[in-house]
């Protein structure tokens, strides 16, 4: 069973004060989501990301198209009590400590009371709020509140989870928390679904990842398969400050930093790079497969997006 | 009642109580002591009267203002902030929170008014130094005043499931002061013709009618209130309420939450 799919999902809004002009957010999306999968939904900012997630979360109505998530129809709201969802840069009610807000999300979500008290410290622990949990909320810092947002996601052991923007607002260390966490919830079995534009955080933690612009998809893939060496290059770095002619006779450009040298040959090159640097008497560091990062990916296909628009026009 | 409706409740009760409204019952207590005190004082003969129709007049209007004030941000600023996201991704239904919502802020008011009185019976004991049989009435202008709270509470929930604060605050309020004078408008419509008539009849049904909640003067001069009229302001109220209740249901069923 899919944990996610998405079934021609689109959004329209109608714009403008007095003449009302249909705005497409989001084009018809197919999309599927499987169990146990993290999965990362890439676009730059205005995309169509979030438009995705509020209509999952029901927040939004579609103008056509459907979705089912964990095999029930989206709509239906037993589905809610199996999913978690952290909105973009959440905020939460200033009067409430940590652990009143947890509680109360706890209650919402139809946790049972006698586990509700246990639910919720471990919850503020897992996030590392447990010192501050009698602390109102108008005095955390967003960073702080970044972390509220997560605890009330995870909060009720969700199988599946909705992260917009996780990352959003935190610090390096903050950032790495976070990463772990979600990194702890694959190994736990859970589905996460996250949008993000900061492509490290999805090439470091993604099964397969979706890119969307301009509210339609542009590509979708395992993040191991995007990044895997498709050119057919390798790049080799030796010891040394010159370059044999031999290398040069490959035809590729070496570059030389301090006492090492770099370039990047074709696969059926290395034999004939190996041999040459062996006859000069060289010492070879490493040969390595050039890897298309996912950032490479992501740029080709909004570029991609954007040459076919120009085209069409 | 259904548990989450009660969970949204309390918690709307308990942000209202932490946003230090409630704090103004403290200041409205000492005022009104002073005030009694000072009338007692200037007035001879007519203290109860003076410090029964200042108290509940005051009463009505502090209510009102603070039924206005937190009725308008109930929904728009749960939109505007963004809170609302992360209690409808759970098993909320919409119409739950709008009703959790109402009961909160009608508890918030009930508590409120019930502080209140304790301010009004204190000067009414201070200026008579006891109590007397005719005291229980000014419960029933309390209950009234409860009431029209439900139902200006309903209307600032309708304005919010649609418009910004600003616009939801002048508009309830606006209904208060037209609703207030409803009796004058139905006279009216009686007195005119044609399409006045029936613009004045339509708009005189349509508003609530608080003028028959009033029975402030009535009670001060100790006249008593016909159990017909409590039963009548009694199912007025709750039609009202309810009404107004399902029309911000209605709305915000169908609304995008941008």
């Amino acid at each position: 069973m899919s944990a996610i799919e998405i079934l021609g999902l689109e959004k329209t809004y109608k714009v403008g004060f007095w003449v009302k002009r249909p705005k497409r957010a989001l084009h018809p999306l197919h999309l599927t989501v499987e169990d146990g999968e993290v999965f990362g939904f890439l676009g730059p900012n205005g995309a169509g990301k979030t438009t995705t997630l509020k209509l999952l979360m029901g927040l939004v109505f579609p103008t056509a198209g459907s979705a089912r998530i964990l095999g029930k129809v989206w709509t239906d709201p037993e589905v809610k009590a199996l999913i978690g969802f952290l909105p973009e840069q959440p905020y939460f009610y200033d009067h409430l400590t940590a652990h009143e807000l947890l509680n109360y999300y706890a209650q919402l979500s139809g946790v049972p009371a006698k586990d509700r008290s246990r639910r919720v410290e471990s919850t503020l622990q897992r996030v590392g709020l447990k010192d501050v949990q009698g602390v109102q909320l108008r005095k955390f810092s967003k960073g702080m509140l970044q972390r509220v947002g997560i605890a009330q996601a995870i909060l009720h052991d969700p199988k599946l989870v909705f992260f917009d923007e996780p990352m959003s607002g935190l610090d390096p260390m903050g950032r790495r928390e976070v990463r772990d966490l979600m990194e702890q919830l694959k190994h736990e079995g859970k589905t996460v679904f996250f949008s993000t534009h900061i492509l490290s955080d999805a090439e470091a933690l993604c099964d397969r990842v979706a890119v969307i612009n301009k509210g339609e998809l542009r590509g979708i893939g395992a993040v191991a398969d995007l990044t895997s060496s498709v050119q057919g290059k390798v790049e080799v770095i030796w010891h040394g400050s010159q370059v044999p002619a031999s290398m040069k006779a490959l035809g590729t450009d070496c570059h030389v930093t301090g006492d090492t040298v770099r370039t990047i040959i074709k696969e059926n090159q290395i034999d004939a790079a190996i041999d040459a640097l062996r006859r000069e008497h060289l010492r070879l560091i490493a040969i390595t497969p050039v890897r298309t990062s996912l950032e490479a990916y992501f740029v080709e296909k909004l570029q991609h997006a954007e040459t076919t628009a120009g085209t069409t026009a | 009642m259904n548990a989450r409706i009660l969970h949204i409740a309390s918690n709307t009760f308990r942000e209202a109580v932490r946003d230090r409204v409630l704090y103004n019952l403290i200041a409205f207590a000492l005022l009104l002591s002073g005030a009694a005190i000072l009338v007692g004082q200037i007035s001879i003969d007519i203290e109860r009267l003076v410090v029964i129709n200042l108290g509940l007049t005051a009463v009505s209007l502090f209510g009102i203002v603070i039924a206005i004030f937190i009725g308008i941000g109930l929904v728009s600023k749960e939109i505007e902030k963004r809170t609302l996201y992360t209690v409808l991704s759970r098993p909320v239904r919409r119409w739950e929170f709008i009703v959790g919502k109402f009961f909160g802020l009608s508890g918030t008011l009930v508590v409120n008014t019930f502080f209140m009185a304790i301010g009004v019976f204190a000067a009414l004991f201070y200026v008579s130094h006891k109590f007397v049989r005719a005291d229980v009435l000014v419960l029933v202008a309390l209950y009234f005043i409860v009431l029209e709270f439900l139902i200006i509470c309903s209307l600032a929930l309708l304005f919010s499931s649609f418009s910004s604060p600003l616009l939801s605050a002048v508009f309830a309020f606006s209904l208060f002061v037209i609703g207030s004078f409803a009796e004058d408008l139905r006279g009216f419509a009686g007195m005119a013709h044609g399409f006045t008539r029936w613009l004045a009849s339509g708009a005189a049904y349509l508003v609530p009618n608080f003028s028959a909640f009033n029975v402030i003067s009535s009670i001060a001069h100790e006249q008593p209130v016909a159990a017909q009229l409590i039963l009548h302001n009694t199912l007025y109220a709750l039609f009202y309420a309810a009404m107004a209740v399902s029309g911000a249901v209605l709305i915000f069923e169908n609304r995008n939450l941008k």
